[in-house]
């Protein structure tokens, strides 16, 4: 017992030397201002949000429900999430409209239980448009991708049933668990769903890894405090208003 | 612990009487003449040297993607690495115990499969056991405010008394942990595949197909834990396995001519060809649009559990264009910068755990330096570096083994030796 692990930290301290070597130490840009582009295929989407333009025309208020999870919110300080971000923008947007986004957090739910309460959640509520992040419940619990696409097909219907526009939105990508939960079935059953019922998908997964790969976020690294949470989350809040705004087809004019 | 059905006739048996000759009525174990040897070996080497690859880019997979993740297969058509290692884990294990079964009979090969079925198992505890490691790890160091919610995979280690036991029933599959319970399943019913082989090997691969028509009809599975099904669903994936066994008895002879027809290699590459093309759209969104509705509808998605039809077809067409390329008298196959590959083929259970241990040990190195590309790419070669010695290693202490077996051993259990090689 005791040679092998020995044996296994040796093989650690030859590759932690290797690496300590070749690591050139990597540039991080923690302080520098963030540009967070998104390029401009992930922002469109073929499926259209009638009821949101018609709101924006029509001078009515714009009613955005987010129906999220854990990720959609950001410990101790709800007015950096997203949720709050996209408000923020899409007022400043859209300057003559009422914009109200309010969130229903269904933390350590599977999609098919998040659908299954969905009637009872949207009671005496009306909103234009609703906006379901889900998939990583799903993923962490190995939900069999079948059962997860039914899920979300009958949430689509019942969301769409009560006379709401309907975005979906995938899972963060979480390089550090990347290699313990397993998100691309959840992912392309969230895609499949969307292409059937012609809803528009936030690709909030590779909008995320478009921005670690090009060095934007570090989105491995262990060490973070509040603050990247808070810009990533600015980040997502702008890109889903931008999503919105073009899916709507808003013009300019309704703009400003 | 030697692995049966790990090494067909490699170049160190070419020493031994044992030589493994292609066709199965021929008597094995007599003194082959030097050219049959040379036949059998150089045929097995392609084997060896695709499986070796097979868990070269299994390993690549485990690993965090990095550069080297585009060089897997899986990013250029619909069938991955996975294909390859149960398709040829069914044509050695056929091949090997097959023939252990007309010489020694039912009980002994069964036997021996079984203490196959248990090295399989124990090696599956300890990849269980590295996924612990590594997920406890996590839970401790990683403290991301961004990530609260994808922790949540920790839950289970609150409630060790179920996810072990269920892990020991092979229920409990973190993921990446899939290929080897499929392999477990599949060889502990090779007995009986190799029994009805004995018999009629046309009407098993039948009885194959039918099974794997009947898991989509009736959409057989095994339950896992805490819900879902199997990742890799055994009653689909023994279509490969059986394929590979059948191709091991006499098969893969009887398609030869089919194999080297023109036809099949121009709708092999054409069909490898249109699964590019729909893959390319899967890593670059902006040709999305120049796909058919219709075809996105009918085609996704594609069924990895349930073995989808167009991955099985996509792997049968990788293999008839590289059988086709690929002669079996190649001189690259004994070129020495394949030796790696081939020496890593011919040990695939003990370097499959070893991937995926060094795949744990590169993220580990990753999480703690946040190294960029560079340091990916070079845990990458590294790995497969050590694999390679690890390989070699075996392979010299089995020779070393082996030779000092064979001078003591009598004539009941050199069988034994030479089978176990």
């Amino acid at each position: 017992m005791k040679s092998s692990l020995g044996a296994v930290s040796g093989v650690f301290l030859g590759l932690m030397l290797l690496a300590g070597i070749l690591a050139a130490a990597p540039a991080r840009a923690d302080d520098a201002p963030q540009s967070c582009e998104v390029p401009a295929y992930l922002l469109e989407s073929e499926s259209a949000l009638p009821k949101v333009a018609d709101a924006v025309k029509s001078g009515h208020p714009l009613e955005i429900l987010v129906l999220g999870s854990r990720s959609s919110t950001i410990a101790n300080s709800e007015a950096s999430a997203y949720p709050s971000r996209l408000q923020a923008v899409l007022r400043e947007k859209l300057p003559a409209a009422t914009v109200n986004v309010s969130v229903e957090l269904q933390a350590k739910k599977t999609a098919g239980e998040v659908a299954s309460g969905l009637v009872k959640l949207l009671e005496g509520k009306k909103p234009t448009l609703v906006i379901w992040q889900t998939g990583t419940v799903d993923a962490m619990r190995s939900v069999d991708p079948d059962d997860f696409h039914s899920a979300i097909e009958d949430g689509v219907a019942a969301l769409q049933n009560t006379g709401a526009d309907v975005i979906l939105m995938n899972l963060q990508y979480s390089p550090r668990t990347e290699t313990m939960t397993s998100a691309p079935p959840y992912l392309d059953n969230l895609r499949v769903v969307a292409q059937q019922h012609d809803v528009p998908l936030f690709d909030r997964f590779d909008i995320m890894r478009q921005w670690n790969d090009s060095g934007d976020f570090d989105l491995f690294n262990a060490s973070h405090g509040p603050d990247l949470a808070k810009r990533v989350h600015d980040c997502l809040g702008r890109a889903l208003a931008t999503f919105v705004i073009e899916a709507a087809h808003i013009g300019p004019v309704q703009q400003n | 612990m030697t692995s049966v059905a790990d090494q067909v006739a490699g170049p160190l048996l070419a020493g031994t009487a044992d030589a493994i000759a292609r066709d199965p009525a021929s008597t094995p174990a007599v003194a082959a003449p030097a050219t049959a040897l040379a036949t059998g070996s150089e045929r097995e080497l392609r084997l060896d040297l695709f499986r070796g690859l097979a868990l070269w880019l299994i390993f690549i997979d485990h690993l965090p993607p990095n550069l080297l993740t585009w060089l897997t297969i899986r990013n250029y058509g619909f069938s991955d690495a996975t294909e390859i290692f149960i398709f040829i884990s069914g044509y050695t294990a056929s091949f090997v115990y097959g023939r252990a079964m007309r010489d020694s009979g039912f009980v002994v090969a069964t036997a021996r499969i079984m203490r196959r079925v248990w090295q399989i198992y124990v090696a599956h505890v300890f990849l269980f056991t590295i996924f612990l490691a590594e997920i406890s790890y996590v839970a401790t160091s990683f403290d991301n405010p961004l990530y609260s919610e994808e922790m949540g995979i920790m839950d289970f280690l609150k409630q060790p008394d179920v996810t072990i036991v269920q892990a020991l029933l092979l229920r409990f599959r973190p993921v990446n942990m899939d290929v080897l319970p499929l392999y477990i399943v599949l060889m502990f019913f090779l007995p009986l595949i190799l029994w009805l082989m004995k018999w009629r090997p046309d009407v098993t691969l039948g009885l194959s197909v039918v099974l794997y028509a009947l898991t989509w009809q009736y959409d057989l599975h095994l339950t896992a834990y805490p819900n879902g099904a199997w990742v890799f669903n055994p009653f689909a994936w023994q279509l490969l396995f059986v394929f590979g066994a059948w191709c091991a008895q006499g098969g893969a002879k009887r398609m030869s001519r089919i194999l080297s027809s023109r036809i099949t290699l121009g709708i092999s590459l054409a069909y490898l060809f249109a699964a590019f093309c729909v893959t390319l759209t899967w890593y670059l969104p902006q040709l999305s649009h120049l796909m058919p509705r219709r075809l996105e509808q009918w085609m996704y998605p594609i069924n990895k559990p349930d073995l989808d039809v167009l991955r099985f077809a996509h792997f049968l067409a990788l293999a008839a264009v590289t059988v086709r390329f690929l002669p079996k008298d190649w001189p690259g196959l004994k070129s020495p910068w394949l030796r790696p590959l081939i020496l890593c083929g011919q040990h695939s259970l003990e370097i499959f755990c070893l991937g995926v241990f060094l795949a744990f040990a590169g993220y580990f190195i990753l999480a703690e330096v946040a190294g960029g590309a560079g340091l990916h790419f070079v845990i990458s070669v590294a790995g497969i570096i050590i694999m390679s010695c690890a390989a070699w290693v075996f392979s010299w202490y089995k020779h070393v083994a082996d030779k000092s077996a064979s001078r003591k051993s009598t004539s009941g259990n050199a069988d034994m030796a030479g089978g176990g090689l």
